[in-house]
């Protein structure tokens, strides 16, 4: 097993041992300096921004949803650790030259072409349907696949079968089957 | 800046870092793993969780931090989880990785953090809807593997260990 690969980038088994480390220390900062347990997530932060969004042209329609209320629209702990993954993928890429500004993905190119429209309606389209999809189970792959599966949550690992188990369909549904 | 928003913002960079130096943002890993051809993600994601479950058993069973279990709301998840393979599936990002992506240059991800955005407002718009059906259907509540199995979670770690240690040797014999 090798520590880096070919690109300059760590072994996933590494990068991935050291997100555990900061999970573990993050929980206990998290508790210690904040007084409640809070685990990483992402997809809370997606509700509360189109909520902040939301308010700037319908300020009361935001106030009176249920959803919004419940989840409260604010930048909290979590809405900051999702710009800070921007940041630190940011520096992390730019000081190890693989930061690559990239508008059509190969694996797409490959089967969609060169259309940066089609990829744009496609990324839209398919972050609507996620979103609704991770706000009902209640969890994306970071809240269910890492934090519920580091706690031992049921709901996580029925959630974590999903995404992969239809993923697996709809990916080879979409982009076909292809040996490369 | 709160105290709370600074942690979150230390956090977050160490975390996207981590993510950006495991290379498991990008489009090509996400929908790579999905078409079982690269699973740099999954090797990333059950390291994260191997280590991580040890210190959080730890630390929840010294009474130094709580556990916070999802609800396994049947409808939910099963159908969330579903909804949200599709979308993944398409999109090639995950909420989380989509904000990376874009910090790394992948800049496609706005179209997905945009639609993710509408998402959310959409599912804000028909929450009262789904607590009426999908969420309504059967809520098993907040429950950890221990306490549904019967069996202690110094049992289970051991267990789910050797499990995810003999796949990421048969990965690596594969060359995924």
């Amino acid at each position: 097993m090798e520590p880096k690969t070919g690109d300059g980038g760590w072994s996933p088994y590494l990068a991935g041992a050291l997100v555990g480390v900061l999970a573990i220390v993050s929980v206990y900062a998290t508790t210690t300096w904040m007084g409640k347990t809070s685990y990483l997530g992402a997809s809370t932060t997606f509700v509360r921004a189109a909520g902040i969004l939301e308010r700037t042209v319908a300020p009361d329609r935001v106030a009176a949803n249920e959803y919004f209320v419940k989840e409260k629209v604010r930048v909290d702990w979590q809405f900051m650790l999702v710009i800070g993954i921007l940041l630190g993928a940011l520096v992390s890429s730019a000081t190890d030259r693989s930061f690559k500004p990239e508008g059509v993905p190969p694996i797409w190119k490959d089967r969609f072409g060169p259309s940066v429209g089609k990829r744009a309606v496609g990324a839209f389209l398919g972050g609507i349907v996620a979103m609704v999809g991770a706000r009902m189970a209640d969890g994306c792959p970071s809240g269910h696949g890492l934090s519920g599966m580091m706690q031992l949550s049921v709901s996580a690992f029925v959630a974590l079968a999903m995404f992969f188990g239809v993923g697996v369909v709809v990916a080879s549904v979409v982009y076909g089957r292809r040996s490369s | 800046m709160s105290m709370d928003q600074l942690l979150g913002l230390l956090t977050g960079f160490v975390f996207g870092f981590l993510l950006q130096k495991g290379r498991v943002l990008r489009f090509e890993k996400q929908v790579g793993a999905l078409l079982i051809r690269d699973m740099t993600i999954f090797k990333f994601m059950l390291s994260s969780i191997l280590v991580g479950m040890v210190g959080i058993a730890l630390l929840s069973g010294a009474g130094v931090i709580a556990l916070s279990h999802k609800a396994m709301n049947l409808g939910g998840v099963v159908v969330g989880g579903a909804l949200f393979g599709c979308g993944w599936a398409i999109m090639g990002f995950c909420p989380g990785t989509s904000l990376g992506a874009l910090g790394e240059g992948r800049w496609h991800a706005v179209f997905a953090i945009a639609g993710m955005l509408a998402g959310a407002a959409l599912y804000a718009e028909l929450y009262p809807f789904f607590k009426s059906t999908v969420l309504a259907w059967k809520d098993f509540g907040k429950i950890g593997l221990p306490e549904a199995l019967g069996i202690s979670q110094w049992v289970i770690i051991p267990v789910l260990w050797a499990g995810t240690i003999s796949l990421f040797v048969w990965f690596e014999k594969k060359g995924l």
